[in-house]
């Protein structure tokens, strides 16, 4: 079908300045990426109208490259395709590579941006629960100026987000990690391909012999945000890792969730889910 | 605010064009506007991939494309890859191979597999199902477009794999 497009703009402004400009002096206008979510929205006959900005052609907001302290800034508008095809990305951070790699097809991995992914705000979003696992910050951008936060405080409810009038979503940074990390990345979606995610997991471990030197366990779609899953995390942190400890965690996942049932599954499928990946990916460690 | 009518110059299968529309209408229709019926709307929703094309060289879902993302683009579209009476390899080969069936994932696909083959120029089994995993066809059960993407590439010589 074809939207009814009285009232919608999308303008194309060449420069970062001049987009920040815009999105400063009128209230509702508002960023617009790739395109790969909000033209499914204005599809649906959902987007509100308005004027939309879009920093697609925007140079600066594109691109990877290492920071000085050994980390990655991924720039908002870098696609998936970039990340995908990234040799920084896929030595240093796989578990984003793979995410990537599971964000639709092709021509939507061509298209769609980290940023646009993250401002987005949807739980089901996939890469997400990678960036919580990497403990990312996220740099928001406005004519004011810069600011940073941790990835992990800016959703702050459903398509909730820490996000003032007139600022962009402009930069991740990917903190660099000691060696000897384990990450594990499982998306559960109706099928392999082109499916939204029923429960997705990133997680990372490090060990010191039997023991839990240090562990991060984020999951996506099982609650109105992508969450990390603070008490199972606890219930492993520090302790040596046996079949008990496991089952704690598994448990304590319970407690860091809040699954619904919707189109896509059930809350006691995810539930289940949830728990069965964190087991499996912890009991490779055993 | 009124909506913006706009036109934006493009290059269309090598010929300079301007398409007409709204900025955020979707290239999809301003394609089929412009008498280029070969892109088809599938699911409209960036599921199914029958309305991709080739914007600047990388493969696009044209129903989420709007249309100020095509302005001063090279677009190719399905018209674009034969040249004359002579078809691309990955078209002779769905002809071959029995790629093909109601036809409608058909330009999709096609389009999806020779972005595939630029990128990945001998490419595994596993490759082409991940290349065309935003493509759904309801007709071949796939194995025969796998088949001929399989076959158009020892069909194709390496100079090929550019157009």
């Amino acid at each position: 079908m074809i939207p009814v497009l009285d009232g919608f703009d999308l303008i194309a402004p060449a420069s970062l300045d001049e987009a920040l400009r815009i999105l400063a002096s009128d209230r509702d206008a508002r960023p617009f990426a790739g395109g790969t979510d909000l033209m499914v929205v204005l599809e649906a006959g959902h987007l509100p109208p308005g004027r939309y900005v879009s920093l697609w052609a925007i140079r600066e907001l594109h691109g990877i490259a290492r920071d000085d302290r050994g980390g990655l800034v991924l720039n908002a508008l870098t696609s998936f395709s970039e990340i995908r095809e990234s040799p920084l990305v896929a030595d240093a951070f796989p578990m984003l590579a793979l995410a990537a790699r599971e964000i639709g097809g092709i021509a939507t991995q061509n298209r769609a941006t980290i940023g646009g992914n993250i401002a987005n705000a949807s739980p089901a979003a996939d890469s997400p629960p990678a960036l919580l696992a990497y403990d990312a910050e996220i740099e928001l951008l406005s004519i004011r100026g810069r600011r940073r936060m941790p990835y992990g405080d800016f959703h702050t409810g459903y398509k909730k987000m820490r996000l003032e009038p007139g600022e962009i979503v402009a930069r991740v940074v990917l903190p660099s990690r000691q060696v000897g990390w384990r990450d594990g990345y499982r998306k559960v979606g109706t099928r392999r391909a082109q499916a939204i995610s029923k429960v997705c997991l990133a997680a990372s471990v490090l060990m010191d012999g039997d023991d839990v030197a240090d562990v991060r366990l984020a999951l996506g779609s099982i609650a109105p945000t992508v969450v990390r899953c603070r008490a199972a995390e606890d219930a492993v942190r520090r302790r040596t890792l046996s079949e008990e400890v496991i089952a704690n965690a598994t448990r304590a996942v319970l407690t860091d969730i809040a699954p619904i049932d919707d189109i896509r599954s059930t809350a006691q499928y995810r539930s289940a889910v949830a728990q069965n990946l964190v087991a499996a990916f912890l009991r490779d460690s055993l | 605010m009124t909506a913006t009518p706009a036109r934006i110059e493009c290059t269309i299968n090598g010929e300079p064009r301007a398409l007409e529309g709204h900025p955020m209408s979707r290239l999809l229709d301003a394609l089929r506007a412009a008498g280029l019926t070969g892109t088809k709307e599938g699911c409209g929703e960036g599921e199914c991939g029958a309305c991709a094309v080739l914007l600047d060289g990388t493969l696009v879902n044209s129903c989420l494309t709007p249309l100020a993302h095509a302005s001063r683009a090279a677009i190719t579209t399905i018209e674009g890859l034969a040249i004359r009476e002579q078809l691309h390899a990955v078209q002779q080969s769905f002809l071959e191979c029995g790629g093909a069936q109601c036809g409608i994932c058909t330009p999709g696909m096609v389009l999806a597999a020779v972005d595939l083959l630029r990128r990945v120029p001998n490419p595994t089994e596993d490759d082409v199902r991940a290349g065309l995993a935003g493509n759904l066809c309801r007709c071949t059960g796939y194995m025969r477009i796998f088949a001929a993407v399989l076959d158009a590439c020892r069909r194709m010589p390496a100079t090929n794999a550019e157009r």
